[in-house]
C-alpha cells in the first residue's frame, strides 16, 4: 500500500514537471494518469517503502552527486586522451571485481556508476557471488585504481540504497 | 551571464560528443567502442542539455531538458551494459593485444 502511495506521488511530480506551468486542468489529468500507472505497477516499485523516509539517504545522495560528476569528468578526459593520441596502444581485458553489495538496486546503481566512470564498463554481474565483470580499456596497473574506485562508490551506495 | 555559461557548457558537450564519435571509428573491438560511445556521448549530451537549461531558464522547455538529462543518465549505462552482455553471449572475441579475460 505504501509502495503504491510513493509511486503515485513520484509519478504525479514527474507529470507536473513535464507540464511545467501547471494549472487545474493539468493537475486533474495528472491525477488520472498517476492513478492508472499506480494501479498497473504499484507493487513493483519498491520492496522496502520505509527507506523513502530516511533523511540521511538524501544527504548522502547530495554528497554522491558532485563526487560522481567529478569522476565522470576525469574519466572522459582519460578516454579522450586515448582517442586523440596518434598511436593507439590499448591493453583491454575483462576483470572480475568483488563487491559487498547484496540488493538488486544497489548492484544496479553500482554497475551504472562504474560504467560512467574510470575506463571500465560492466559486462555482466553475478548476483549469487555479488561480483562484477568489468571490461577495462587498460588493465595492467589500472586494476588497483579501478578496484579502489569500486570500493569508494560501494561504500557510498551502501549508505544510500541499502 | 547565464547565457555565456550555458554556451560554454554546450560547446564542451559538443566537443565530447565529437570525441566519442571519433572513438567509434578508432577503437578496435565492440567493447572498446562501447566505452567510447557510452562515456563520452553520455557526458557530452548531458552537458548540452544542462547548457540548454541554463540558457532557457525555468520554463517549460528548460524543465524538460533537466528531465531528459536524468532519464539519459539512467538509461544510457543500462543499454550499454545490455549491448556488452549480448555481444559476449553471441561469442564476440576481445580484440588482439587483450590481456586476460576472467569472464567464464
Amino acid at each position: 500500500m505504501r509502495s503504491k502511495l510513493i509511486l503515485f506521488i513520484v509519478g504525479f511530480i514527474i507529470w507536473c514537471l513535464l507540464r511545467f506551468p501547471v494549472d487545474a486542468q493539468h493537475i486533474f489529468i495528472g491525477i488520472i494518469v498517476a492513478a492508472f500507472v499506480t494501479l498497473l505497477l504499484g507493487d513493483l516499485f519498491t520492496n522496502r517503502p520505509a527507506q523513502f523516509f530516511k533523511v540521511q539517504r538524501y544527504l548522502w545522495f547530495l554528497y554522491l552527486m558532485p563526487v560522481f560528476i567529478w569522476e565522470c569528468f576525469k574519466a572522459n578526459l582519460d578516454i579522450a586522451r586515448y582517442i586523440i593520441s596518434p598511436n593507439l596502444s590499448l591493453k583491454p581485458g575483462i576483470i572480475k571485481v568483488k563487491t559487498s553489495l547484496k540488493t538488486d538496486i544497489g548492484l544496479t546503481y553500482l554497475a551504472n556508476i562504474i560504467t560512467l566512470t574510470r575506463g571500465a564498463i560492466t559486462v555482466d554481474l553475478d548476483k549469487e557471488e555479488s561480483c562484477l565483470y568489468l571490461h577495462c580499456i587498460e588493465v595492467g596497473d589500472k586494476k588497483e585504481i579501478i578496484t579502489a574506485a569500486v570500493n569508494k562508490f560501494e561504500n557510498l551506495i551502501k549508505k544510500i540504497f541499502e | 551571464m547565464n547565457n555565456i555559461i550555458g554556451v560554454i557548457f554546450i560547446t564542451l558537450g559538443l566537443a565530447f560528443d565529437l570525441i566519442g564519435c571519433l572513438g567509434l571509428f578508432r577503437f578496435p573491438d565492440v567493447y572498446n567502442r562501447l566505452q567510447a560511445s557510452t562515456k563520452c556521448v553520455t557526458f557530452g549530451t548531458c552537458n548540452i542539455l544542462f547548457g540548454t537549461f541554463l540558457v532557457l531558464g525555468f520554463n517549460a522547455a528548460g524543465i524538460k531538458c533537466l528531465l531528459a538529462l536524468i532519464f539519459l543518465l539512467f538509461s544510457s549505462p543500462t543499454s550499454s551494459h545490455a549491448l556488452a552482455r549480448a555481444a559476449h553471449k553471441s561469442g564476440e572475441k576481445l580484440c588482439e593485444g587483450s590481456v586476460g579475460n576472467e569472464y567464464k
